[in-house]
């Protein structure tokens, strides 16, 4: 998918996620009366998100802050969606690709990105995915998203990816 | 630059172009040199006098090689005041006037298929003769006889051992108008000369290390859809995978014996640095810890591997004995330090540390654990210092590109490597050649 489909969906996921932490209030435009009506979105969506799981489920890439492996709380409905077919569908099977931004040395963010594949399969397991449908694999900073030079770039590289 | 090697950029560069459209481009590079020592000797190498046309002027690549350490200033062929062709056609007096300390001069002969490169080196101050050889050379070897005549020199000038007549390998990238890479993992010349691809992918290729020996380069390829390491014979191409074990083999780095690689694998669990006995393929857990270890390097006896671990939280030098056993941390200043090498007379170490978000080329002494910043980029990485310690090469972003760098460890100068087209990276000196003439 190109990429301003995927930030509005993260935005989407952004908003949703704060709107779920205030309890009630969704920002996507409703007067908070938490019955979907209007717009299209499920309030009874996936996780109390207001997107389905099928939508939540377009999302594949999700993206990482500098030096950091661990998942951020605004992707975990996009994974629970994710694990919810996996672990529905036991002959489903997944890659999870680890990356990093260029910075630093080569073989160290092959670790780092080794990690960040790792954090995925280990939120997904705990969701109740099998091992077995799951493989992870490192590119380090080899195969970068974006190649520029800059922080923008960057931050588009430091990401772990879900390919079926 | 000097009319010959210009000449011979041109040639190339046309050549290249035709090249390009034909297939992936030979990865040759230009030097560009900056900074100079303020100690440096003044120096005159006299263009060899050649009745034979031969492709080179070895007093060219000799001048250059001399100029990129930082040691020497050689003089301009055009500030030159004359074209003595033997001992006896020197004029010291013309030569000291010019502020000359030492004087070369030689002469390219014909020796069967190959050539003959006599030289005389000259001490101008003293007006004396102080060396002299004949160093034969096949007709492909003429640039790398020329190299080994400049380490001759620097070595009776200085005291230290020339590193001129080594090699570098690395990586070249360029990406095709349609977004897909072309990787090459290279050898040339450490001048930058004679460069040759020995292998040719789509996929990643990254982390080449030289056999002891030098005929065998070890590397990590991502062919077979994730990180394996391989072993190619430089001569034949003939080519084995030595891990491929689930999850990471990266890193791989030969023991100073050439018997065994260190290497980074995760296939049980978190990357550890494994020891493999190339002869049996048998592989010993050398760390074990909660952390990342990677990137190991050994002394120059043997005795210890440096590696990078985030063990602590973030990543930083430890050292460990080859054995195996507890290991202890080297790095103290700044919370990001990484691929440690060893320098050959075992007493630092270079790195990449970040300063200030700005991550930079660094060398650590070993015994006062003082960590000194050589580099000024923002994105330095892959440190290799030459054989004879004098020099580190790393790579550079410069101009959005991917180039080389190399500087000089006790001064100024600084070189730069570009490639023709695309980036270049991941460079790593060769060990000394031990030149012999055919």
């Amino acid at each position: 998918m190109n990429r301003s489909v995927m930030f509005s969906l993260l935005l989407s996921g952004a908003l949703v996620v704060a709107g779920c932490s205030s309890k009630g209030g969704s920002k996507d435009g409703e007067d908070g009366t938490g019955t979907g009506a209007g717009t299209g979105a499920e309030t009874s969506g996936f996780g109390g998100s207001g997107l389905s799981a099928e939508q939540l489920r377009e999302t594949k890439v999700i993206y990482f802050d500098l030096d950091r492996t661990d998942i951020q709380p605004r992707y975990f409905d996009v994974l629970r969606a994710h694990a919810d077919q996996l672990s529905k569908d036991p002959d489903l099977s997944i890659t999870l690709e680890g990356h990093c931004d260029e910075r630093g040395s080569r073989e160290y963010n092959i670790a780092l990105g080794e990690r960040r594949a790792n954090a995925v399969r280990n939120f997904l397991q705990a969701e109740g995915v099998s091992g077995r449908q799951i493989s992870t694999v490192s590119f380090g900073e080899e195969r970068p998203a974006d190649p520029g030079h800059y922080e923008s770039a960057w931050a588009l590289n430091r990401r772990g990816v879900i390919l079926y | 630059m000097t009319g010959p090697r210009r000449s011979n950029l041109l040639r190339y560069g046309w050549w290249l172009l035709a090249l390009c459209l034909a297939g992936p481009a030979r990865a040759e590079l230009t030097i560009e040199i900056t900074g100079g020592g303020a100690d440096a000797i003044p120096i005159a190498v006299v263009p060899f006098t050649d009745r034979t046309a031969a492709p080179e002027q070895p007093g060219s690549i000799i001048s250059a090689d001399l100029h990129r350490s930082g040691r020497f200033r050689p003089l301009a062929t055009g500030a030159q005041p004359q074209r003595p062709q033997s001992a006896a056609e020197v004029n010291y007096a013309v030569w000291r006037a010019a502020g000359i300390d030492n004087l070369v001069i030689g002469e390219v002969a014909r020796s069967g298929t190959g050539y003959a490169l006599r030289f005389q080196l000259f001490d101008v101050v003293s007006g004396e003769r102080i060396a002299g050889e004949t160093v034969n050379a096949s007709a492909k070897d003429l640039r790398f006889a020329a190299h080994h005549i400049a380490d001759i020199i620097y070595e009776r000038l200085t005291g230290e051992r020339g590193a001129f007549a080594t090699r570098i390998a690395y990586v070249s990238a360029t990406r095709t108008a349609d977004g897909k890479d072309k990787v090459a993992l290279n050898v040339a010349d450490s001048d930058g000369f004679n460069a040759s691809s020995v292998v040719r992918s789509t996929h990643p290729v990254l982390s080449p290390s030289w056999s002891p020996s030098a005929d065998r380069l070890a590397y990590v390829s991502f062919e077979g859809g994730k990180p394996a390491i391989y072993v190619q014979k430089l001569a034949t191409g003939q080519r084995d995978k030595v891990a491929g074990f689930p999850g990471i083999n990266s890193a791989p780095a030969w023991s100073p014996d050439g018997s065994r690689l260190a290497m980074a694998l995760s296939k049980d669990g978190n990357p550890d640095i494994y020891v493999m006995n190339m002869a049996t393929r048998q592989v010993r857990a050398v760390t074990n810890s909660r952390g990342a270890d990677t990137e190991p390097a050994w002394s120059p006896d043997g005795r210890y591997i440096v590696f990078t671990s985030d063990r602590g939280g973030q990543p930083q030098i430890y050292r460990v004995s080859s054995g195996g056993g507890s290991a202890e941390r080297l790095t103290f200043e700044g919370s990001y330090n990484t691929r440690a090498s060893y320098a050959p007379d075992g007493r630092s170490l270079s790195l990449v540390t970040r300063v200030g978000g700005q991550y930079r080329i660094g060398v650590l002494d070993l015994e006062t654990r003082g960590l000194r910043v050589l580099s000024d980029g923002n994105l330095d990485e892959s440190p290799s210092f030459a054989p004879n310690g004098a020099m580190i090469i790393y790579a550079a972003t410069a101009g959005g590109r991917g180039t080389l760098s190399a500087l000089a460890v006790d001064g100024d100068i600084q070189q730069r490597l570009t490639s023709q087209g695309g980036d270049v990276r991941e460079p790593v000196w060769s060990p000394f050649l031990n030149y012999r003439s055919q």
